[in-house]
């Protein structure tokens, strides 16, 4: 599981281009959105797709996505119940 | 009618000019057929967490409208009026080629926000929490001139006290590689000072953002007057002569007032020519300028242009590195702007010290 | 005027269509996308060739499909207006696009590198050439000539800065509107945004899933008041108001009040010299996903307060036209002056819960004199446009 979370770290960085932001800056019960790290909607969508490509989970509302995101430790529990990859 | 001041400037080009306080003190030199922007560090005027999503064109726009902002001493505008000939390419070239690599599947929406001809204006409307008037031109070499007309128009009637216009077009590798296809990009390398008697087709592409503040109060620090600006969709060489006497008896000039011009020429054998009739012909006992040497080929290289010609007015002085004749004004009062691309969209820009 | 869009191909077809209730939204046919079961478009069943052949260009033309619908729909309007000499009056060409020629670039975008004959499409895809074909298609030279890239309020903006360079002065006719064709990289870009719906698209309407995209052009000729007495035109509308405000609050969404569609709306009113309850029907940008309409719900209660006038979404009939949008639904706002009739907004079933706005649903007849229409576009860009019957 904690291979899971920096895993998540190292992506949402890449992934969002968070250039000047390092792994241990981001803690696992860290909000992610908003206040915390400051993603936002356009970030979402952004995970959202992640979510597909790397675990082949998949999302129909972006709403849902928001509850997932809330932190890398909630991501983590949600992805390791519902992976397909 | 309000008179249209230029009142500050901010640029960010292949020549080093984001600092107002040099004037082509070093000439960035080249042997090469597409030249890249000279970058400031970005980090010192864009918060990294904006910065994340900005490609190129918005990072050098961001920059240069700062500079003119915070040399102007405003912190908020009436109005952002913002041209682009082709847009933000590098985002646009992102998206397409992920659709067609990945068969449409897992794509992004960030590439595709950002493509978005508007998005330069929308990021600094954003960023200054600017709710006024927002448009974007986008028609090839007069997408800037259309955005100056516009401002022009909104200052005169007083609709407007102060407004943010630039230009920005950037470079991306596909765009690059398909007009090398077409031979619109140069073949063989030049340097900055063969680039007009390279005599072959095609330019040296660049990319830049140039942004400025006008306003229609005068003040001690005002580069100089906007006094007109025309554009032309077509424009038969035949013409020229005629539509440049018009321009100036429209704005009570004659050739004789016209202290400098400054012309697009880019080394393109084939369209350069539109200049030789103003050069060899009505404007032959004129200080005659150009800068596309410097700032390489962009649908709104102009921008540059305007930048050079307020510099001048400002400074009272020419750097030698953009004359195209020998001969030297007796003033620096008057200077008439003339350019094209590829024989369409030409524009007169007419500014004034004052 | 002049139309063309996914329920007609001429102004007199479109306003059948809006008054027999026919909506132009079926699965999309002409574009190869996987896209194609879980979208629903507005697309205009004239094929490139059908359209090459109707303009009567050569064979090695260079049109792309935004350049070839701009044309037909502009030497529509050119032929209403009974435009004769195009060269009698200082005329100029605002037009506005997003798409541009992206429909051939996405198609030949490896291509353009080694096969030839694909070529000639480079030039044709910045958003300045389908403009510039329009041009020329007109027989405008040497003239004020340019182009609006301002996402789904595109056209809108054309139709303002052609009046405003009207009542400057600077010219005394200018041929004002839009032209977007459907493409992979818009279906595809909409997609990432999760906002197109998988079935017919419900404006206003509290289940709403998203938007349906479309295609279409449309343009008006604007004349002054000069033109109009020395040719003893017949006018078909006034454009009375005006406004653009900048939203401000994200490069997509809209703001929960709707801060940039008040201000735009209310900047309208006032150049038009009219309150609100001179308004007597809202065009709306209503494009059926959950902020849009919310976002611009809230922004009419702002400006109108409880006196809200008859108000529909027509992107139930054409789709999302993106950058033509703010000229088809100019076109349909004139219509609906000329005949006192108000569109119905289509598909509608559930009342939205954050506010008590029914949109018009049948059919109306009513004497309008002024009706307003909103175009809001990404990057928090938002226009409105006011059309009265009287100067």
């Amino acid at each position: 599981m904690s291979d899971l979370k920096q895993e998540l770290k190292e992506k949402i960085i890449e992934q969002l281009n968070l250039e000047d932001v390092s792994i241990d800056e981001i803690g696992d019960e860290d909000t992610l959105f908003g206040d915390g790290l400051g993603l936002d909607s356009i970030d979402a969508l952004e995970l959202i797709v992640m979510l597909d490509k790397d675990y082949g989970i998949k999302l129909s509302d972006p709403k849902e996505g928001r509850k997932i995101f809330e932190s890398i430790g909630v991501m983590a529990d949600y992805i390791a119940e519902h992976r397909t990859k | 009618m309000k008179k249209v001041y230029i009142q500050s400037v901010g640029s960010v080009s292949a020549q080093k000019t984001f600092d107002n306080s040099e004037f082509l003190d070093e000439i960035t030199e080249y042997y090469d057929t597409i030249i890249f922007a000279v970058n400031p560090v970005y980090k010192d005027y864009i918060p990294p967490a904006a910065a994340r999503r900005m490609a190129k064109g918005i990072k050098m726009s961001a920059v240069a409208s700062k500079i003119a902002l915070t040399e102007a001493e405003v912190e908020n505008v009436d109005a952002i009026i913002t041209g682009t000939g082709m847009g933000c390419v590098r985002d646009s070239e992102k998206f397409v080629s992920a659709i067609i690599d990945n068969d449409e599947a897992y794509l992004t929406p960030t590439s595709f926000i950002q493509s978005t001809h508007n998005t330069v204006g929308g990021q600094i409307a954003l960023g200054l929490g600017c709710k006024g008037y927002n448009f974007t031109y986008v028609h090839s070499s007069i997408s800037f001139e259309s955005a100056l007309l516009d401002a022009k128009m909104q200052l005169e009637l007083d609709e407007a006290s102060t407004i943010l216009v630039g230009g920005v077009d950037e470079l991306g590798d596909h765009t690059v590689a398909i007009h090398r296809a077409i031979n619109h990009i140069k073949l063989k390398a030049v340097s900055l000072g063969g680039l007009l008697s390279s005599r072959t087709e095609g330019a040296v592409f660049g990319e830049g953002a140039n942004f400025f503040v006008l306003s229609n109060e005068k003040s001690d620090t005002s580069y100089g007057e906007l006094v007109a600006v025309d554009t032309f969709n077509t424009l038969q060489k035949g013409k020229l002569i005629e539509a440049a006497i018009t321009f100036l008896t429209q704005n009570d000039l004659k050739v004789t007032d016209v202290d400098l011009l400054v012309l697009g020429n880019n080394g393109d054998i084939e369209f350069d020519d539109y200049y030789r009739v103003l050069q060899d012909g009505l404007f032959s006992e004129t200080q005659q300028l150009y800068y596309k040497h410097l700032s390489g080929e962009f649908n709104t290289a102009s921008s540059f242009g305007l930048w050079l010609a307020s510099k001048i007015l400002k400074t009272q002085t020419v750097p030698g590195i953009v004359n195209l004749n020998d001969l030297s004004a007796s003033k620096l009062d008057v200077i008439l702007l003339y350019n094209q691309y590829r024989g369409l969209n030409h524009s007169f820009t007419l500014v004034r010290k004052c | 005027m002049g139309i063309i869009s996914a329920i007609g191909n001429t102004v007199a077809e479109n306003y059948d269509a809006l008054i027999e209730g026919r909506k132009g939204i079926s699965r999309i046919s002409k574009i190869n996308t996987i896209q194609r079961d879980e979208i629903m478009v507005g697309e205009i069943a004239a094929s490139n060739d059908a359209l090459i052949e109707l303009l009567g260009l050569p064979p090695e033309n260079n049109y792309c499909r935004t350049a070839l619908l701009g044309a037909v729909a502009a030497k529509e309007a050119i032929a209403n207006a009974q435009i004769t000499d195009i060269k009698k009056y200082r005329t100029g060409l605002v037009s506005a696009t997003s798409v541009g020629g992206m429909d051939m670039t996405e198609k030949y975008y490896y291509d353009y590198l080694t096969d030839t004959s694909t070529q000639k499409y480079i030039d044709g895809h910045h958003a300045g050439d389908s403009t510039q074909k329009v041009a020329e298609q007109l027989g405008i030279e040497q003239s004020l000539v340019t182009s609006i890239s301002t996402a789904c309020s595109s056209a809108a903006n054309s139709i303002m800065f052609g009046a405003r360079l009207i009542k400057s002065g600077k010219l005394d006719r200018v041929i004002v509107g839009g032209a977007d064709c459907l493409s992979k990289f818009t279906i595809n870009g909409f997609k990432t945004l999760m906002i197109l719906s998988d079935t017919y698209s419900t404006p206003f309407d509290e289940n709403r899933k998203g938007l349906n995209l479309g295609e279409a052009a449309a343009f008006l000729v604007l004349e002054s008041e000069e033109v109009v007495k020395a040719e003893n035109k017949n006018v078909l509308a006034y454009v009375k108001g005006y406004g653009n405000a900048n939203d401000a609050y994200h490069q997509t969404a809209s703001s929960e009040n709707g801060d940039g569609a008040t201000l735009a709306m209310e900047k309208a009113l006032k150049v038009a010299g009219y309150e609100p309850s001179d308004i007597d029907y809202i065009n709306a940008h209503g494009t059926a996903t959950g902020n849009n309409d919310l976002s611009e719900g809230r922004a009419i209660i702002n400006v109108f307060g409880s006196n809200v006038p008859d108000f529909s979404s027509t992107k139930a009939y054409t789709g999302h036209t993106l950058a033509a949008a703010g000229a088809i639904e100019a076109v349909f706002s004139v219509l609906a002056l000329q005949h006192d009739i108000i569109f119905p907004n289509l598909n509608y079933k559930t009342q939205m819960k954050e506010f008590s706005l029914r949109p018009q649903l049948a059919l109306k007849e009513k004497g309008l004199d002024a009706v307003l229409s909103n175009s809001l576009g990404f990057g928090g860009n938002c226009s409105t446009v006011i059309f009265s019957k009287q100067a």
